[in-house]
Formats: C-alpha cells, structure tokens, sequence
C-alpha cells in the first residue's frame, strides 16, 4: 500500500504527513508538484503549508500545479485524496470539493489541540472512525474560515458530506463548524486540523489522527484484487 | 502594449475581517463617520500585443479562471487606455 504525498515549493507537513503514513503501516512516496506521474501510489496526501507563498489566495497557484492536474482526474474516477489545511484548500480550489476557506473571522492565527466530532463515516479515510466520535486533532491555521453559499451548506448537510464538525469554540469562523467535507463518492476528503500532527504521544495530543491512514491501508487492500493482494503478500 | 486593471472584490455576503479591522482602526485615528470598509485586490496586467477585444478575452480568462475565486469573490476588468473597448 503506496501512499504519495505531494510536495509543492512552501509545503510544511509534507514530513509530518509522510511519516503519518508510515507509523500507520504503509509505504511513503514523495511526490514532486512539477511531476505529473503518480508513481503507482495507491492514495494521495495534499500537506498543510503554504504552497507557493499562498500568493493571491491559499492554493490557487498550486491548484496549476503539473501533479495537479493528474490528481484531479485520478479523483474523478476514485483514486483517494485526502487534503489536509493547505491541501483543503488546494481541493477547493481545484473544485474537487464545493465551498472556499477564507481568512479566520477573528484574524489570528489560531493553533491549538482542538476538539471535532466525526459526522460522516461514509469515506475510505473514515472506515476506523464511528458517526457521533469525538477526536482531538491539532488545527493551525490563518484562513481556515469555510464558507461556501446557503444552498451548498444543505446540500452539504442532507447529503451527509460533512465529516467533522468543531466542538466547542469555531476555532476559526467557519459556517456551520465545518472542519472537514467530503466529495459525492467519498474518496476526495477536505480537513483544517492536521490529522498527521496526532499520530504519536510523543508528539501529538492524543493519537485520533492516525485513523485516517490506517483506514485508507483497509479500503485499499479491500479494493485490490484478490489477485493482487496474493501476488504482493 | 495594452493594460488591463482587474479589481476583485469578496462577495458583499462574504466577511471582510480585514475591513472590519480596518474599520474599527479609524475612531482612534480620530477618523469618524466611515460605516463599512471592504478590501479588495487590485491587480494591473499588461500584455504585449493584440486587439482590445482579445486583450480583453484574455484578461477575462485570466481573473476568471486565476485572479478570482468565484464562490467568494467578484470581479470587474477596466482597459481605459485600449483603443476600441467596449467596457
């Protein structure tokens, strides 16, 4: 299980998110925003940062990025993106996710452990969580402020694509506490905390962040062909 | 060689926080009266050949497809200086 993480000029997790990847049990690949060949990896990683100086508006230049534009038609017929704070945005941008981040209501930066609850498990980054858990990932961001029209927020809400909510305090502004949002089909996932700064005790407050890459190791050896699967065993 | 002014601007529905602070600066400026400040970009491109109306459809392309975000931001594109612009 190949899972590549993309790094663009001004990424900052792309580290994190690798070595997330790895503690989870599958194999880290670095992929190279100016390379538009996915390496065979099974499931891509879009990093928190600030990709090309987050010039103009978060992830709009990276949106152009020449590993973009594989990424994007890989989603399309199924292959499993999650982006995490930059790369949110990125997807946003690249409209593989509805809605936009805006910058933080309060404008501070805000970096904190906080609180979510999982309220979407219809995802193959979400098979080791349950409707309704409550998770402690870190959030850090200067424009985390999701916002997206009335009309897209219900289509949102009824189509069960919100996968996190914040508890307690909106750390940020966001409509409707969003955290984090899925595609139709549930492989393109969108999150503003950082799954991957909680992976280890050492370095994280708890370990709740590691489920999104343990679940994306289950839904792919479930969706190799047994053939597949023997043949790599 | 011709310029183009494109001007984008959040969506009137859309928060301004940098507005806002912007806003609340002014009394203590001793600067009173202002109800709303919005902030916007304002980008100038120039290009180096073609008719106003292809300049025109280009600089479209570009606000349209790079300079904004359509889900949160508006845009208007201004060529005073070409020759033949309708808009």
């Amino acid at each position: 299980m190949k899972i590549g993480v993309v790094t663009f000029p001004g990424s900052l997790d792309d580290g994190d998110a690798r070595r997330a990847a790895r503690i989870a049990g599958a194999e880290s690949i670095v992929l190279w925003h100016a390379d538009p060949n996915l390496h065979g990896v099974d499931a891509v990683v879009l990093p928190g940062g600030f990709s090309y100086g987050d010039y103009l508006r978060c992830g709009a230049i990276a949106r152009f990025a020449p590993v973009m534009s594989t990424i994007v038609e890989a989603a399309r017929v199924g292959l499993p993106v999650l982006g995490i704070c930059n790369g949110f945005q990125v997807l946003c941008e690249a409209h593989l996710l509805p809605g936009a981040l805006a910058r933080n209501a309060h404008l501070h930066f805000r970096n904190r452990d906080q609180r979510l609850r999982i309220g979407s498990t219809a995802s193959p980054w979400l098979r080791d969580y349950a409707d309704g858990q409550e998770v402690v990932i870190p959030v850090k961001n200067g424009e985390g402020r999701y916002v997206a029209d009335e009309a897209t927020l219900d289509m949102l809400e009824a189509e069960g694509r919100i996968v996190a909510r914040y508890v307690g305090e909106n750390p940020n502004g966001s409509m409707r506490e969003i955290a984090a949002i899925r595609n139709e089909a549930g492989n393109v996932v969108g999150i503003m905390p950082h799954p991957e700064h909680a992976v280890d005790a050492l370095t994280g407050p708890s370990v709740d962040g590691i489920g999104f890459f343990t679940s994306i190791i289950k839904a792919a050896v479930a969706l190799r062909p047994a053939s597949l699967t023997g043949a790599r065993a | 060689m011709a310029r183009v002014v494109v001007d984008v601007m959040l969506k009137p529905e859309i928060l301004d926080p940098q507005g806002q602070a912007v806003a609340n600066a002014l009394p203590g400026l001793g600067l009173d009266g202002v109800t709303s400040v919005r902030i916007g970009k304002h980008i100038e491109i120039e290009f180096a050949d073609g008719s106003a109306d292809d300049t025109l459809e280009r600089a479209h392309a570009i606000a349209d497809r790079l300079l904004a975000n359509p889900v949160i931001e508006d845009f208007t594109i201004r060529a005073d200086d070409l020759e033949g612009a309708d808009r």
